[in-house]
């Protein structure tokens, strides 16, 4: 049994670890396929007017005078002694900069998918205990707006508002971290968390609508009403406690995308996050912030992935049965 | 459930609410590190480089020139005055350019300014190692001697007027002859008339007043925060809600959200760039002169600046420098004329019309494709098929170093000195020539004797035939210039805006 558990740990090491090497090798070879370099990103149309030794010059500062092989297996040995490159435009670290960076995401991707709980779950099962009724026409209307409503609209639209008529724009003022100023930070976290938690909601609003009306015509539902199980208690304890396995799947999901960064948000209300960086790197071609940012993205969404893994394992008996 | 998690909503909704209620809408930054009166400007990005010589993003370049010097400087109206240089005296035969520069100058970390570091500096720039980007702005100077500490001599292989409007840009700044480029992209040491601060990459870099600074007036405020926002919609609510006290937009939409709101002025500054469609006359059918008088009659440049620049700026030709502007009714078709048009189809032997490769960039500009859209229409209509390949900004550079289009849509950066903006395409041996494609005997005449003449006078007239020359020939089709707007808010005072978009005049900028 236990070598079967054991296997079973080295299949998924190795499977891990495989995606991520899939992940590094698609990434290098798509950053080297879109045209440009370094150079024309930084120095733009004046590139033509580099001479032919200038031109070498700046190619062996970058290092794009290497083979690209060469390129490839210098990054990733480097990865594995914690050297993840170097930002010539930041001038700092590849680490560093994703040190900085990913807390900031995390901490909004928190911020978002406790938001979306708090709007998906309860509407959906408000949705699901009377299907078909005007509450549920609420949630549907309210999942639709979140699925259909872009994110840089709802984004601009808030932003404005609150500035323009509040005179409130915590954005506006320098991004403060957690630590340096967590009022500051918790209003800063705020607009944007709550426009990326109204768009997760949707689903999870409409995943927990299902699951919750899937296990309301189950037996043991009725059973239980029949022994006199008090409504709350019921809806809680054995409809919720027993939908909640999908609605911690679309969770997992969306916090894995949530890690990777919400460019459009972190754009508009000025978050230094994880997707700012990615998107600074390639608007720049630094590969090295592209490529090791992107690997870490990677590494996190497959980190949360195993810890939805386990979370089945508590939330319900059957897989720990299994 | 439903009701915990509605209270729960509640709790979240009272807690937003309490914060809101904490916060101070025009407060310090992050960490209180803003003192009082400092000034925020509001940047859609951080600098791509610290050192001068390579800056070419435009943040990059207005970072810098607010920490470097140069030996010679423009005023507000683009006027070449002294800098780091008081004064500087060219030879009788043109071939040798002496300065003598200012006395008491130090760089930020207190060393002395002399004529040793000018020697330096400007050897390096003219090094091809160093990939200086304004290396070609001293072809015409054979050497550098520093005589004493306060005077430098540039020997000349030819008369060269444009060279001290040259010295002015930011590319050209004077380092100290002890920096290497290494220390200097991450601890700017310069003489301008402020000091790094701090920096804290992709958010904000902040500017300390150099209090031993040599201009006569030292700059009013203590700090300046370029604070990145980098959405510009975003810098205008950073600015209604007190934040942000001065940016500079360059889309007119923008820029009409911004005045909208009443607590926020735009100054409108007319542009020294330029909209153009370049023409690569040595691609395709663009080869024949006939028709490229066919593309440059069949446009009506106003509702191409009304259709996708909101009528945001003015029809232009070739020159937009004050001092040596062209006059735009001075082209072979002033306003549009298809049947002149036709008839230059016609002499080029395409009476059926032509198709022209047409590269356009995507985000680089707020109005490129507007732009292309409206030029593809109007050519259509004279049987001239403007094939428009939309490309994300990385392409089109490279398309476009690589000459490899028969047109491009852009936005061209135009400069005070003519010579400076247009000898690198249209003389035989720019080292652009090879983007523009077009060259003659009579330009490379002209241009050499712009660059000999050295009183404006007599350079103006000179220059309007370089201009006359390029319309006649349709080298490019010039379209118009747009506006630089300066947004700030109501206490802000004497920040002078630019054409060149510089933000040199921070330094006379106060906050109250």
């Amino acid at each position: 049994m236990r070598r079967i558990a054991g296997n079973r740990a080295v299949r998924r090491v190795a499977s891990t670890l495989g995606t991520l090497f899939g992940v590094a090798v698609f990434v290098f070879v798509m950053l080297r396929a879109i045209p440009g370099n370094q150079i024309t990103a930084g120095l733009g149309t004046e590139a033509a007017a580099l001479t032919p030794a200038q031109k070498q010059a700046l190619e062996q500062y970058y290092g794009l005078d290497q083979p690209l092989v060469t390129q490839f297996f210098a990054w990733l040995g480097n990865m594995f002694t914690g050297n993840f490159g170097y930002s010539a435009r930041s001038q700092q670290s590849v680490l560093d900069l994703t040190l900085h960076a990913l807390p900031v995401t995390f901490e909004l991707a928190m911020f978002s998918i406790v938001l979306a709980l708090l709007i998906g779950v309860p509407l959906g099962m408000l949705s699901a205990s009377k299907a078909n009724a005007p509450r549920d026409a609420v949630g549907q209307v309210v999942s639709l707006a979140g699925l259909s409503i872009p994110a840089f609209l709802l984004a601009t639209t808030l932003l404005s508002i609150f500035a323009a008529s509040f005179g409130f724009n915590p954005n506006g003022q320098g991004f403060a971290t957690l630590t340096e100023d967590p009022l500051l930070n918790l209003q800063q976290m705020f607009l944007p968390a709550l426009v990326l938690g109204f768009g997760i909601a949707a689903p999870i609003l409409r995943t927990t609508r299902t699951a919750v009306l899937e296990v309301r015509s189950l037996d043991f539902v009725r059973t239980a009403r029949a022994k006199g199980v008090p409504e709350r208690r019921l809806q809680v304890r054995h409809v919720l406690g027993n939908a909640l396995v999908p609605i911690v799947t679309m969770t997992g999901l969306q916090f894995g995308y949530l890690l990777g960064g919400a460019v459009v948000v972190e754009q508009i209300f000025s978050v230094p996050g994880i997707g700012r960086q990615v998107l600074l790197g390639i608007q720049q071609k630094e590969y090295a912030v592209v490529q090791s940012t992107v690997l870490v993205i990677a590494l996190a969404f497959v980190v949360v992935n195993l810890l939805t893994d386990a979370l089945y394992r508590i939330i319900d008996p059957r897989v720990r049965a299994s | 459930m439903p009701r915990g998690a509605l209270s729960a909503v509640g709790i979240a909704a009272a807690l937003s609410i309490a914060l809101t209620s904490c916060s101070s809408s025009s407060g310090p930054a992050a960490g209180g590190d803003t003192p009082a009166k400092g000034l925020v400007v509001g940047v859609t990005s951080d600098p791509d480089t610290l050192f001068p010589w390579k800056a070419t993003q435009f943040q990059a370049v207005n970072v810098l020139q607010n920490l470097y010097g140069t030996l010679t400087e423009f005023d507000k109206d683009l006027n070449v005055v002294p800098g780091l240089a008081e004064s500087w005296e060219t030879s009788k035969d043109g071939e040798k350019l002496t300065l003598k520069l200012r006395q008491g100058v130090t760089f930020a970390d207190g060393s002395a300014f002399d004529s040793k570091d000018v020697k330096a500096s400007l050897e390096k720039i003219m090094d091809e190692k160093t990939a200086a980007v304004a290396r070609a702005s001293l072809s015409s100077v054979k050497s550098v001697e520093a005589p004493d500490p306060s005077t430098v001599v540039l020997e000349l292989t030819g008369p060269d007027a444009a060279l001290p409007a040259n010295l002015a840009t930011v590319n050209m700044a004077m380092l100290s002859s002890d920096d290497t480029e290494q220390e200097l992209t991450t601890t700017p040491n310069g003489t301008g008339p402020f000091t790094l601060s701090k920096r804290v990459a992709s958010q904000s870099i902040t500017l300390a007043r150099n209090d031993t600074y040599w201009g006569p007036e030292k700059p009013k405020v203590p700090t300046v925060e370029f604070r990145v926002i980098p959405d510009e919609s975003s810098i205008v609510s950073a600015m209604q809600s007190g934040n942000v006290q001065l940016a500079v937009f360059d889309d007119p939409l923008v820029a009409q959200t911004a005045e909208g709101g009443g607590t926020i002025t735009v100054a409108k500054t007319p542009q020294l760039n330029y909209h153009v469609l370049q023409l690569n006359a040595g691609h395709g059918e663009l080869k024949d002169v006939n028709v490229r008088l066919a593309i440059q009659c069949a446009i009506d440049r106003k509702q191409v600046l009304d259709t996708a620049a909101l009528g945001e700026g003015e029809v232009t030709g070739p020159i937009t420098a004050p001092a040596y502007k062209s006059d735009p009714a001075k082209r072979p078709c002033p306003t549009r004329d298809l049947a002149k048009a036709a008839d230059y189809l016609a002499k080029a032997g395409k009476p059926g019309g032509v198709t022209v490769k047409t590269i356009v960039s995507q985000g680089e500009y707020a109005t490129s494709v507007n732009e292309a859209q409206n030029l593809k229409a109007q050519l259509a209509e004279a049987k001239i098929n403007l094939d428009l390949e939309v490309l994300e900004s990385g392409a089109f550079v490279d398309r476009w170093v690589a000459a490899d289009f028969d047109a491009a849509v852009a936005l061209n950066g135009g400069r005070p000195d003519p010579d400076g903006s247009y000898g690198r395409y249209f003389t035989s041996d720019g080292n652009l020539n090879k983007v523009a494609g077009y060259s003659s005997p009579e330009l490379d005449k002209l241009f050499a004797e712009g660059k000999a003449a050295t009183d404006q006078a007599a350079r103006k007239p000179i220059y309007d035939q370089v201009a006359a020359h390029l319309e006649d020939n349709a080298a490019w089709i010039w379209l118009f210039a747009g506006y630089t707007y300066t947004a700030t808010t109501a206490n802000v005072e004497g920040f002078v805006p630019m054409a060149s978009g510089s933000l040199q005049y921070l330094r006379t900028t106060s906050v109250s």
